[in-house]
């Protein structure tokens, strides 16, 4: 590590070394698929994957904010650095978006323990921002002891931030449903650790009981079973231990059980695949962009000549021969 | 390979902020609308910030723009502290425009020390969004 440390882009050096400008401008970067940032994210690939990755998801309202403050705030008392990655949505209409995960965030503001970047989610579907993944890689790089990701509020089926997180707390409130609604397919499948928020509310056992139930009913022997804690908004202590030492336990299945390296695997391949058919992807657009065929093969379709299938699979041969 | 990639126009990241003790954000909360309306990505800090928080948050960040809403009478003493802030932290300083009740003298004296742009009540939307869009000078 340390030959490749003499190494590094300036830029690169300068994250490690706790420069949070360059941090900043560098996720921007990364954000907006700028080119400068390619050689640094690059070369910090390798100082990545120490940080625990910690998903706060579940549906809007449910308090992911306002926990994600909690959680810095027992994090900090332990001498933990973090680097927080909030997501709210992006306008489906304008590309606009209002990001406000940074309002409950309470903390002194010369504390440089604590990194927190809001980030909009651009188009991309299932919580997170394409970007997110490479963002919360660059923090953990940056040397904060816990990334924390908070996604948009989530849907049923918003479960990207498994593919992200090394762990994932989801979230919900009392009332939410019957308890058939933890059954069905999606956000609860993810869940590593459950959280009842508002759990002053009356509810709270019952939305626990339903959630401990879906627990026990899957699963096989020495399976890792998603412990149920129950946190507050009125009293933000109450249960944050509980919900760190949740993610904690977790962390630690995740190395005693050996999933952690299959899950890496599989996920890491998945990346790597979605990559190269990014790459592919944009090389056979800009050579089809230059294309004049294009234009004649579209006239054709519109015109009913030939089908889109049969007119695709024209293009990509073109596109393959004119490479 | 992310040299080839495509760069789609990156949005405007601007951050609206109320330093002070005022507890009245409709109005900041109505130029984040609009701004957002406009396309740009906002960054929504809320109430009670001070210059310090301001400053890190924008930062952190990296916005391109600084919107601060105040009502309270606090702004010659909190606008410049922000200023000053900002230039500490050197490089090109984030452009910041400012909204709220600002006696017209007082709004001379900021824009002086820096503050492009102040805007007073009964300002119109197109008029916010237009100039926050001309404060920003990048290469489209």
């Amino acid at each position: 590590m340390t030959g490749a440390a003499s190494r590094l882009p300036a830029a690169a050096r300068a994250i490690v070394d706790g420069d949070r400008r360059v941090l900043a401008r560098t996720i921007t970067a990364v954000e907006n698929g700028d080119p400068s940032a390619d050689r640094v994210v690059r070369s910090l690939y390798a100082r990545s994957g120490h940080a625990p990755v910690v998903g706060i998801t579940g549906p809007l309202g449910v308090g992911k904010s306002s926990l994600v403050n909690a959680l810095v705030g027992r994090l900090r008392s332990l001498g933990q650095t973090v680097g927080v990655v909030g997501v709210d949505p992006s306008s489906p209409f304008t590309g606009g978006s209002v990001l406000g995960d940074r309002i409950r965030l309470e903390r002194r503001a010369d504390d440089v323990g604590v990194f927190f970047r809001s980030m909009a989610s651009r188009g991309a579907a299932g919580g997170v921002a394409a970007a997110t993944r490479e963002v919360s890689r660059l923090l953990d790089a940056a040397g904060f002891d816990v990334v924390l990701v908070e996604t948009v509020g989530s849907g049923q089926v918003d479960v990207a931030i498994r593919d992200i997180a090394s762990t994932s707390i989801v979230v919900v409130v009392p009332h939410l449903g019957d308890e058939v609604q933890t059954l069905k397919a999606g956000l609860f499948e993810i869940a590593d650790v459950f959280c009842v928020n508002k759990v002053d509310l009356p509810g709270a056992e019952l939305a626990k009981r339903d959630l401990a139930e879906l627990v026990t009913l899957g699963g096989k022997e020495g399976d890792w079973a998603p412990p149920i804690v129950g946190t507050s908004t009125v009293d933000p202590t109450v249960g944050i231990d509980d919900l760190w030492n949740g993610v904690l336990a977790h962390e630690k299945y995740l190395d005693s059980s050996g999933e952690r390296a299959r899950g890496e695997r599989k996920r890491l391949s998945a990346e790597i695949v979605g990559l190269a058919r990014d790459h592919v992807g944009r090389v056979l657009m800009e050579r089809l962009e230059r294309d004049p065929g294009l234009r004649r093969l579209l006239d054709d379709v519109v015109a009913r000549r030939i089908d889109p299938r049969t007119a695709a699979d024209r293009l990509v041969s073109r596109g393959r021969r004119a490479g | 390979m992310a040299k080839a990639r495509v760069t789609k126009r990156s949005p405007i990241r601007v951050l609206i902020a109320k330093p002070g003790l005022d507890g009245h954000d409709r109005g900041a909360k109505v130029v984040a609308r609009a701004l957002r309306d406009a396309g740009m990505e906002v960054i929504y800090a809320g109430l009670r910030q001070t210059p310090e928080e301001i400053v890190r948050a924008a930062l952190e960040e990296d916005v391109d723009l600084i919107g601060l809403s105040i009502l309270s009478g606090a702004h010659m003493a909190l606008f410049p502290r922000i200023l000053a802030l900002l230039k500490e932290e050197g490089g090109h300083p984030i452009p910041v425009f400012a909204g709220g009740i600002i006696p017209d003298e007082d709004a001379r004296r900021l824009k002086k020390a820096g503050i492009r742009a102040i805007f007073g009540p009964g300002t119109s939307l197109e008029e916010i969004v237009a100039t926050a869009q001309s404060l920003v000078r990048r290469p489209a």
